[in-house]
């Protein structure tokens, strides 16, 4: 397609700029985390590494990001397996309803956080179930499972038929036309979802909020309840920093799962 | 070719669980759709619809003015008082513009810049610049919005914030910078359907356009938005349902403004759980109604 | 999709039967108070107020909780309540053991069963309470005592010396001609409203409020439309203190109700900076340490109940809060020898005139039985009005 010198231009200024704009809050962060000074207010005051060289003292956020780590591997486990099983039985299946089953596995995204912490804590003290680690773990499989199942539907949309057909026509089972054929195909995308899975969960406040109990505290907890602790509130920074770092080789990741086998 | 079909007679009547139950569930088209669907259905329904269809019936039940707590009387109060009060319904408008406006900025960001990753940009920069894009999902909700408070604080007589210290002034907290910090966080969420989007379009497509004597714009308009409607549906309803039903960033940028999500939490920590469950469902009827609309306009077919 | 919309028909018809039928009732009763003490539970979870539990999260210096986990093996986690609403929604949850309660939220839990009557005998430090704070109407009930009193202390007004000179007067909050106009920080809850009322009581005498929390119908529409009329100079309404401290260093609010510890944390890094108190009167707290009815670690409870009301925790915490303490040998072990003095600790006849948070009733608390006042739920709904 032909495009004139001034919409490349433009284009590509545009993307730049965007790309600016979104690592100034982030850049904002990582120069808060050396500053000297307890609130998280621009311009800093001041420059130090105390923050950077006593965070392995500070037990609370070692606890946070423990709990944040085991919440979101049990949620991504138990979402990987329900979001593939529904993704693989809305796309390979015809049946009537499929419609809106395919609304409803989207739903759990698409209301808003807090109706969904709101209900589900609804249903916890209602039956007097104690709000501890298992309610967070729901909460969060409930729209993990949602995440996964989007990824793997859209990669089971892209597979031509002419596979599973043609391993069929050579006499495959169906479990052996799976392992062989399909399962190496979608892999990636479940890897993918997997991935976008775990970092939702442990990214997420809202739900999480509203179904702990008095001793859970994740890492996006550990950050709302430190802006009452002034004392605390630096090491925020920091905490985010190293995670934002541990997470670009894992986006990249995600991003290169999720492509697929080499499409294009 | 042969292995395989080799393999296959063989294993027609091979011993053995997994050859077994393929071959009982193949002839069962029905049982094996049932079976791989009924664990997720199940958690689908029974916690997750079962828990929204206890949310709303527990809208039905008078508070007990003293205790705060939820009696077994049952009473239209409630939905009264969500729905008719104008304070609220306001509310709820305000909510909705916010929402919207927030959405329309990430697409009028998301479709240049998927536009030039797509087609400008050089082949082994394409996941490079999408990741760039992307990594901010991954920092951290709250911290993103406090940077972006430290962004936007109006400063006083002591000064600070970054915009005031840049430019000299900043538009504080308010609409604008809830707005802003809105399209800031679910940015992303709009670019990757419309990114993908983008990559399906044939290529063949675009040099007919332009072999027919239509400039940029042109092609822009007749060719290339029609058929990107589907990603950039899919991708309004995060943006959309995100930005609806947030009370957190309203409460770090957004000054004394108050969204939905702010009076539902406010509410149930009255405590008054009733109200808050009728409140709940404003953002339920929206998001249904605007699920609908998506889906007529193909979102579910390109999420 | 038959067996689909059978299995949701059938799970939501079950779920509904059961919440019916279930349902929580209010009655916790008097009968089991416990005889003695047994061994700690090894942790306590605890809902306070922000400065009450301080483990040196906020100045390594202010610490009274590591004494304690270490005398007792108890560790203790604390859920800082920004609103007393916030603290009575979270004591229903049942998830914690003890909460630092105010009058408005003390009887609310009481009469919802949340929490339990204390058997003061088991806490040693209880008899040296002073005498006017023991068995009080928001902390007991026909002689039953639900907790032990905490500390309590007036609201206090924070102002930017370098932007005007000391306002003495709650007019300077809602007059619309006020000099602090736009910089304006308001406390966020329902019952701010009494504090509007203070307002009418100096400014509109003729509408006969005697206790702010006691406003038939005629009185609290007047307090509305006072509200009203205040938020077009309202700049912050706060609920999470650090945020009307970071709004006072960086000079975004100029004036606003507050509490001495946040005045004092906000001077630190700005130091014009200071607290007042208005002459026409105040809201206040008296608070209480309640168990609660379902804690499970009531051990543990009473031992922290016993331990923030020590001596020298007591005297901590009404340091660095800025309140007067409630156990009358902490006025020794002040820091500043004066703070008992400068806080009316030992002073019964000043306290009248500072109007504890109380929940408001049906039945007028200021003794009225001709006209019915507005019960807290109507608080509740009209603050919400109000702010969306």
């Amino acid at each position: 397609m032909q495009l004139s010198r001034t919409s490349r231009w433009s284009l590509r200024t545009i993307t730049y700029l965007t790309i600016g704009i979104v690592y100034l809050p982030l850049a904002i962060v990582l120069v808060l985390s050396f500053n000297d000074s307890n609130a998280l207010v621009w311009p800093p005051r001041g420059f130090t590494t105390h923050w950077w060289s006593t965070l392995t003292d500070v037990e609370s956020a070692r606890e946070a990001l423990a709990t944040s780590a085991r919440i979101g591997i049990i949620a991504m486990l138990i979402a990987v397996v329900l979001g593939s099983l529904l993704a693989f039985g809305l796309q390979r299946f015809e049946f009537f309803g499929k419609n809106t089953l395919s609304f409803l596995a989207v739903l759990p995204i698409a209301l808003p956080g807090i109706v969904t912490g709101v209900a589900l804590r609804n249903t916890f003290v209602r039956f007097g179930w104690d709000l501890g680690y298992l309610s967070v773990v729901v909460g969060h499989a409930t729209f993990c499972i949602v995440v996964v199942y989007n990824n793997v539907v859209a990669r089971l949309r892209r597979l031509s038929p002419n596979l599973r057909e043609a391993s069929a026509d050579l006499g495959a089972q169906p479990w052996q036309t799976f392992r062989y054929v399909t399962w190496p195909l979608m892999r990636s995308a479940v890897a993918a979802g997997a991935i976008l899975a775990f970092a939702l969960s442990f990214d997420e406040v809202v739900v999480t909020t509203f179904t702990a109990g008095a001793g859970v505290s994740t890492l996006p907890q550990w950050i709302l309840n430190n802006f009452s602790r002034p004392n605390v509130l630096p090491y925020v920074t920091v905490v985010a920093t190293i995670v934002m770092v541990i997470s670009l080789p894992v986006a990249w990741l995600a991003q290169r799962l999720s492509d697929g086998p080499r499409e294009r | 070719m042969h292995p395989v079909h080799r393999v296959g007679q063989r294993l027609e009547r091979a011993p053995g669980l997994v050859p077994g139950l393929s071959r009982f569930f193949g002839a069962r088209r029905r049982l094996a759709l049932g079976t791989v669907v009924s664990g997720p259905l199940l958690w689908l329904v029974v916690v997750y619809l079962g828990s929204l269809a206890l949310l709303v019936t527990s809208a039905f039940f008078r508070l007990d003015d003293f205790t705060g707590k939820s009696t077994s009387e049952w009473t239209v109060d409630n939905l009264d008082e969500a729905f008719t009060t104008g304070a609220y319904r306001t509310l709820v408008i305000r909510s909705v513009l916010i929402a919207a406006s927030a959405t329309l900025v990430c697409i009028c960001i998301a479709l240049p810049v998927a536009f030039y990753i797509s087609r400008l940009a050089r082949s082994w920069a394409k996941r490079g610049l999408v990741v760039a894009l992307t990594i901010p999902l991954w920092a951290g909700y709250l911290v993103k919005a406090y940077a972006l408070r430290a962004i936007f604080e109006p400063g006083g007589d002591n000064g600070g914030g970054f915009l005031n210290s840049v430019l000299g002034a900043s538009p504080g907290f308010g609409y604008t910078a809830t707005i802003v910090t809105l399209a800031y966080l679910w940015f992303p969420y709009m670019l990757l359907p419309v990114y993908t989007g983008f990559e399906r379009l044939p290529d063949a497509l675009l040099d007919a356009s332009s072999d027919l004597g239509a400039g940029t714009l042109r092609t822009f308009r007749s060719v290339i938005f029609p058929l990107l409607i589907p990603s950039i549906a899919a991708g309004s309803i995060f943006t959309f349902s995100l930005s609806l039903g947030d009370y957190i960033t309203v409460k770090v940028v957004g000054g004394t403004t108050q969204m939905i999500g702010n009076i539902i939490e406010r509410t149930l920590l009255a405590p008054n759980q009733p109200l808050a469950a009728a409140f709940t469902l404003w953002p339920i009827g929206i998001m249904i109604v605007y699920l609908a609309v998506m889906g007529r306009l193909g979102a579910f077919k390109n999420l | 999709m038959k067996r689909a919309r059978k299995v949701f028909t059938l799970s939501a018809v079950a779920m509904l039967t059961l919440a019916a039928c279930g349902g929580d009732d209010g009655g916790g009763s008097g009968s089991d108070l416990p005889k003695e003490l047994g061994e700690g539970e090894g942790a306590v979870n605890l809902v306070a107020w922000a400065g009450y539990v301080e483990d040196g999260s906020t100045d390594p210096a202010v610490d009274w909780v590591t004494s304690f986990e270490e005398e007792t093996g108890c560790e203790v986690n604390v859920k800082i309540g920004n609103t007393s609403d916030e603290m009575v929604e979270l004591m229903q949850s049942g998830e914690y053991d003890a909460v630092s309660a105010s009058g408005d939220a003390t009887l609310r839990l009481i009469a919802g069963g949340d929490v339990a009557p204390v058997n003061t005998e088991l806490i040693p430090n209880y008899a040296d309470v002073f005498d006017d704070l023991k068995n009080k109407p928001w902390n007991s009930v026909d002689g039953v005592s639900y907790g032990v009193p905490h500390g309590r202390g007036a609201n206090v007004l924070a102002y930017n010396s370098e932007a005007g000179p000391a306002p003495t007067s709650i007019k300077d909050m809602f007059d619309p001609a006020s000099p602090w106009a736009g910089k304006i920080s308001v406390y966020d809850s329902p019952i701010y409203i009494a504090d509007a009322a203070i307002y009418l009581m100096a400014t509109q005498p003729e509408l006969g409020i005697t206790d702010p929390y006691a406003l038939d119908a005629d009185q609290f529409a007047a307090a509305i439309e006072a509200l009203k009329t205040q938020e077009s100079i309202v700049g912050q309404y706060w609920s999470l203190y650090t945020d009307q401290q970071a709004a006072l260093e960086s000079g975004s609010v100029t004036l606003g109700t507050s509490w001495q510890v946040i005045v004092n944390l906000a001077s630190a890094n700005a130091p014009s900076v200071m607290a007042t108190k208005a002459e026409d009167g105040a809201t206040g707290w008296s608070d209480t340490w309640m168990i609660s009815s379902k804690a499970k670690h009531p051990n543990c409870a009473y031992k922290w109940l016993n331990h923030i009301i020590s001596p020298e925790a007591n005297a901590g915490v009404a340091e660095w809060f800025g309140e007067a303490p409630s156990n009358a040998k902490s006025c020794d072990l002040t820091a500043d020898p004066n703070h008992c003095t400068t806080y009316h600790a030992g002073e019964t006849e000043y306290w009248t005139n500072v109007y504890y948070w109380t929940t408001p009733t049906e039945n007028c608390l200021d003794g009225r039985t001709d006209v019915k006042c507005i019960p807290y739920t109507e608080w509740v709904n009209a603050w919400n009005e109000l702010r969306a």
